[in-house]
């Protein structure tokens, strides 16, 4: 650990300037901040959180179309536990749980499929939300329902997947960033191979890291040391999981459920081809279809910086609202009441502004 | 927006159940016995010190791998009073019964609060029962309320803590909450991780019977180490700075936590407490607590710092700090 | 959303398996991943196996997280 520190600092050192490191997974930001490794980087390093928390960039739009669906009274909402406490327009799922909702929290979408056998009167939708890591484990859940009849079942899809959202990032002269951190566990389920338009249309610096502070520290390393050569190509830390082609198995069940299609990300606006929608030979397990979901306008409240923490283009101490009237009691966006949200990152493990 | 219900994050020991209680019961209810608000309350009477506790037991299942809700009501309550420096005396025991509740349930359970009260030597002295129709409380509640005489020379509390204090525990962290967890539906799995319910007042008993100062105590449940650190880093208006490293976390407890995104620290524990002494007094009392059953794994953790006021922070493994928050009251198992 | 955690199988039934995380048991569905066996090292996110390990990336993983523990590098 020594070792890779003073690596790190030396490598810094040699650059001169400031160089911008951007992770793109809720789960790194976690654990940067829950060792607090970000302060053993020298200061010239920046780590800075781009959106890599599924929840956060996620339409305040699908809250409340959730929070609709499970106010109908013969449905049940199975979700994730990082969803439960993100605020809708007016409400959360939480709140709904508390006025008398069926909200229940899975740890895996295959038990919303297992509620739904065994609640045949109900309706079992299951909040679809997360990356590539995920998107198999839900193709998974829909394709078993489908073979075993269940009827009552279906997914509310907001999946998204990674590499357009990362070069709509490099397009933004706003965000400016000299590498990527890239997600260990979404490289799994896609290979690594994945990134490499990035290197060669932007010319930016890839390492694929793990998940201890150790592996996120060796992705700083390689990451300088890149930028010190001048070179910009996929590397992958996180060798132990990750491999070029990723898990085939997994990357066909994604494509024989979804389709790519254009979706809105919080704070991004419209990323072409950057989310999946359940084809049509699983249309009767898309919620959306099949209980006539209504979709509002996307809101954004009033004084909410969340777009911009997500680019990387403001810190959370640098909103307003941070840590004075959005707090993880009394949330504003999701940055700050999703667990992994940055956000809430800061809010736990950094000195607060106010 | 607007917050007009209670949620289930209100009875989670964390922020929401110390906002309830300040904004809510505290300025209703306001005087110098309520003010401290720990364990339990200090009373004078015909100049002997005592303290009194109430608590609620809802733990589902009520039957759970190492005890029950019966044994729970009791060490839970008698742990406030020990938490005080109090030998407990006298219980109150309070059912609140859901119609349909077999009574082989109920007498198992009675049992259990019989035999635990006579292991520690504290007497149920009144009770009530009530009935509530089915589907109304899921099997039973429980209410005890405990009374015992203080037996410390020294006031014990937050306000007593000084900068420069170290912290101890008793022994590994977050059995009880996964042992309960590992029986719900939705998230289940198996594993051999038992409560920690226990009584604590023979291992105070052991601690007061060293005879050196002694400044606060605090048993460590819902909301788990985090809370209890945090509640005292705010009321003693001081830092508190914890080594990761020291912290004794079983294998078991942490495979769970990593299994489903949650924090050993604020996980519940039902026979844990966390002890404040003058740093000159820790190794003392330290190798007394380790000769008891209950503290045999006990270990210096931390210690009170002048600054930040009011704050808890974690010494993490790998040299860096962060704050430890209080947290929200509910443990909700993740994926990312 | 990344979080996964090693595990390893220690009963094996149709699709799923029994995988224990430090002596925490859970069934989990292993359909993504190939030829899964008794003993066998895997990554579980959101009850499914995602990917295999073999034990050089058991030992792997093992020595990072002592490599991670300064305390233990400084002492």
């Amino acid at each position: 650990m020594k070792t890779l520190l003073h690596t790190i600092k030396d490598l810094a050192g040699r650059l001169k300037r400031d160089v911008r490191f951007m992770e793109v997974c809720g789960t790194h930001t976690m654990v940067a901040f829950r060792t607090g490794l970000v302060q053993l980087l020298p200061p010239n390093v920046k780590l800075i959180s781009g959106p890599g928390c599924p929840v956060c960039v996620t339409d305040t739009s699908y809250i409340d179309a959730a929070i609709n669906l499970c106010r109908r009274p013969n449905v049940i909402i199975a979700t994730f536990g990082d969803l439960l406490r993100v605020p809708g327009s007016e409400s959360s799922l939480e709140r709904e749980r508390a006025s008398g909702a069926q909200v229940r929290i899975v740890y895996s979408p295959m038990d919303a499929v297992n509620f739904a056998q065994e609640a045949p009167g109900k309706h079992v939708v299951f909040l679809g939300v997360g990356f590539e890591t995920t998107a198999p484990t839900v193709a998974w859940s829909i394709r078993k329902a489908d073979r075993e009849g269940i009827k009552n079942f279906s997914v509310l899809c907001a999946h998204k997947t990674m590499p357009h959202a990362m070069a709509a990032l490099l397009k933004d002269k706003q965000v400016g960033i000299d590498g990527f951190i890239c997600p260990g566990h979404v490289s799994v389920i896609t290979g690594a191979a994945m990134y490499r338009f990035l290197c060669a249309q932007y010319d930016i610096p890839c390492v694929v890291t793990g998940f201890e502070a150790w592996d996120m520290l060796k992705a700083v390393a390689m990451l300088l040391q890149q930028r010190v050569d001048g070179r910009a190509m996929v590397e992958v830390e996180y060798s132990r999981s990750v491999t070029e082609r990723g898990n085939t198995a997994a990357q066909e069940l994604i494509h024989e459920v979804f389709e790519p299609c254009d979706v809105n990300w919080r704070g991004l606006g419209t990323i072409p081809q950057s989310g999946l929608a359940i084809r049509a030979k699983y249309g009767r397990f898309d919620a959306a279809r099949v209980l006539n979901v209504q979709f509002g306008e996307a809101q954004v409240p009033a004084g909410c910086h969340c777009g911009e923490v997500l680019r990387g283009v403001l810190t959370p101490l640098e909103c307003r609202l941070f840590g004075r009237v959005c707090s993880p009691m009394n949330p504003i966006g999701p940055c700050m009441v999703s667990s992994e949200g940055v956000c809430a990152a800061y809010y736990k493990y950094e000195k607060r502004a106010a | 927006m607007k917050r007009d219900r209670i949620l289930l994050a209100h009875g989670g020991g964390g922020s929401l159940t110390r906002e309830l209680i300040t904004k809510v019961f505290v300025p209703r209810f306001d005087n110098p016995v309520l003010k401290p608000l720990e364990d339990s309350a200090v009373l004078v009477m015909s100049g002997k010190g005592y303290a009194f506790t109430t608590d609620s037991y809802v733990v589902k299942p009520c039957f759970f791998p190492g005890g029950d809700i019966g044994k729970l009501a009791v060490c839970g309550t008698v742990n406030d009073l020990a938490m005080q420096g109090a030998q407990p005396y006298w219980l109150s025991l309070s059912f609140i019964l859901e119609e349909g509740l077999l009574l082989a349930d109920l007498k198992k359970i009675v049992d259990s609060i019989a035999e635990t009260a006579r292991a520690i030597g504290v007497e149920i002295v009144t009770g009530d029962t009530k009935v509530v129709e089915r589907g109304k409380c899921e099997g039973l509640y429980i209410n005890t309320s405990g009374i015992g005489r203080i037996c410390t020379p020294n006031w014990w509390g937050a306000s007593a803590v000084r900068a420069g204090d170290f912290v101890l525990v008793n022994g590994p962290l977050g059995e009880h909450g996964v042992a309960v967890m590992s029986q719900r539906e939705g998230i289940a799995f198996s594993s051999s991780v038992v409560s920690d319910c226990a009584p604590l007042w023979p291992l105070v008993k052991t601690i007061l019977d060293v005879g050196l100062e002694i400044h606060a105590m605090r048993d460590l449940t819902r909301g788990g180490l985090s809370a209890a650190v945090c509640d005292i880093a705010e009321a003693a208006k001081l830092g508190i700075c914890l080594d990761e490293s020291s912290l004794p976390i079983g294998r078991e407890v942490r495979g769970a936590c990593d299994l489903l995104g949650l924090d050993p620290l604020t996980i519940a524990n039902e026979g844990k407490c966390i002890v404040f002494c003058p740093q000159e007094n820790s190794e003392t009392i330290l190798s007394a607590m380790k000769q008891h059953p209950l503290g045999k794994e006990a270990r210096i953790i931390g210690r009170v710092l002048p600054d930040p006021k009011g704050m808890a922070l974690l010494r993490t493994t790998i040299g860096s700090e962060r704050i430890i928050d209080m947290p929200t009251g509910e443990d909700l198992p993740r994926i990312c | 959303m990344c979080l996964a955690v090693p595990a390893r199988i220690v009963e094996l039934h149709d699709s799923c398996a029994t995988i224990s995380v430090d002596g925490i048991l859970r069934d989990v569905d292993v359909s993504l991943i190939e030829e899964p066996r008794l003993g066998d090292y895997v990554l579980v996110h959101a009850g499914f196996a995602i990917h295999k390990w073999d034990q050089s990336e058991v030992e792997e993983l093992e020595a990072i997280r002592a490599a991670g523990d300064l305390r233990q590098a400084l002492a």
